[in-house]
């Protein structure tokens, strides 16, 4: 079985270290993601050439990558979480006290080139670094895995509202930086 | 009728849960008179199309690869682990 490990890396390690590392946002994690995947893989051999084996190791790789994005999350000192979860002010950056914009939102250049599409993509990507760790990884599993808001809850063990909020704060910061930094140049 | 910061939540829970047809009447109403909420109505949106695309930017980058150095200690993991199995 494990010879088989050492084709499965050479076939489709750098694909499955990208898959990884588009989600995870982190060179670490991403490798430790497809070690745990050729770990699960060679344990309960279930591939039974169906699929490909591509196929099949992303399948498992998916759930690795879920498994370690609540990790992320649980691992967040305490008091990050009840910043996160209880303080109302950090809205206060956006709005009046009328509710009303401090900045209202600027029209975006539309990225018309490759390259400006190349640079609007790196500007988000370093816009997504600047997000607090829990914000990223829940946006990261809700807007990129598209994962349910009710599985999402359940596996992190917070309230849909608490959810909903955090998504909403993650939104806002991404808006903003990606204004700052690509918008408005 | 809606504040620019209720408005703008609601647009984002939109995205993540199915908002009662009152929340959604009162939203239709604000963008009606809110450039500003519109734009971020549209921008909010935009973003989460971005980030999919990001993502696949990453996937399809042959530029990136998995190090020699990492393939070598994964496979040297599984091949203990798989050897402990067996005693």
């Amino acid at each position: 079985m494990a010879e088989n490990v050492n084709d499965w890396l050479n076939e489709h390690g750098d694909y499955l270290y990208r898959f990884a590392l588009a989600r995870l946002r982190d060179s670490h994690q991403a490798e430790d993601a497809v070690q745990e995947t050729m770990l699960a893989a060679i344990k309960n051999n279930s591939f039974e050439g169906q699929s490909s084996a591509r196929t099949w190791l992303t399948g498992i790789l998916k759930h690795k990558i879920i498994d370690m994005q609540r990790k992320q999350i649980r691992e967040q000192p305490v008091s990050d979480l009840v910043d996160l979860e209880a303080d109302d002010t950090t809205m206060d950056d956006f709005f009046n006290e009328h509710g009303h914009w401090l900045e209202r939102p600027k029209e975006w250049d539309k990225p018309d080139s490759a390259l400006e599409q190349k640079q609007f993509l790196s500007s988000l990507s370093a816009c997504l670094d600047k997000l607090p760790a829990k914000l990223k990884v829940l946006f990261m599993m809700r807007d990129v895995h598209e994962i349910e808001n009710e599985k999402i809850c359940k596996d992190l063990e917070i309230t849909p509202t608490n959810a909903w909020v955090m998504l909403y704060r993650a939104r806002m910061g991404l808006r903003k930086c990606l204004e700052l930094n690509w918008a408005t140049r | 009728m809606l504040t620019c910061r209720q408005t703008s939540q609601l647009i984002s829970e939109s995205l993540d849960r199915p908002l009662p047809f009152s929340d959604r009447i009162k939203i239709k109403f604000h963008l009606f008179l809110c450039a500003a909420c519109n734009r971020f109505n549209i921008q909010i949106r935009q973003l989460c199309v971005a980030v999919k695309m990001l993502t696949r930017d990453t996937e399809d980058d042959d530029s990136i690869v998995l190090s020699e150095d990492a393939k070598v200690r994964i496979s040297k993991e599984v091949a203990s682990a798989s050897t402990s199995k067996h005693h």
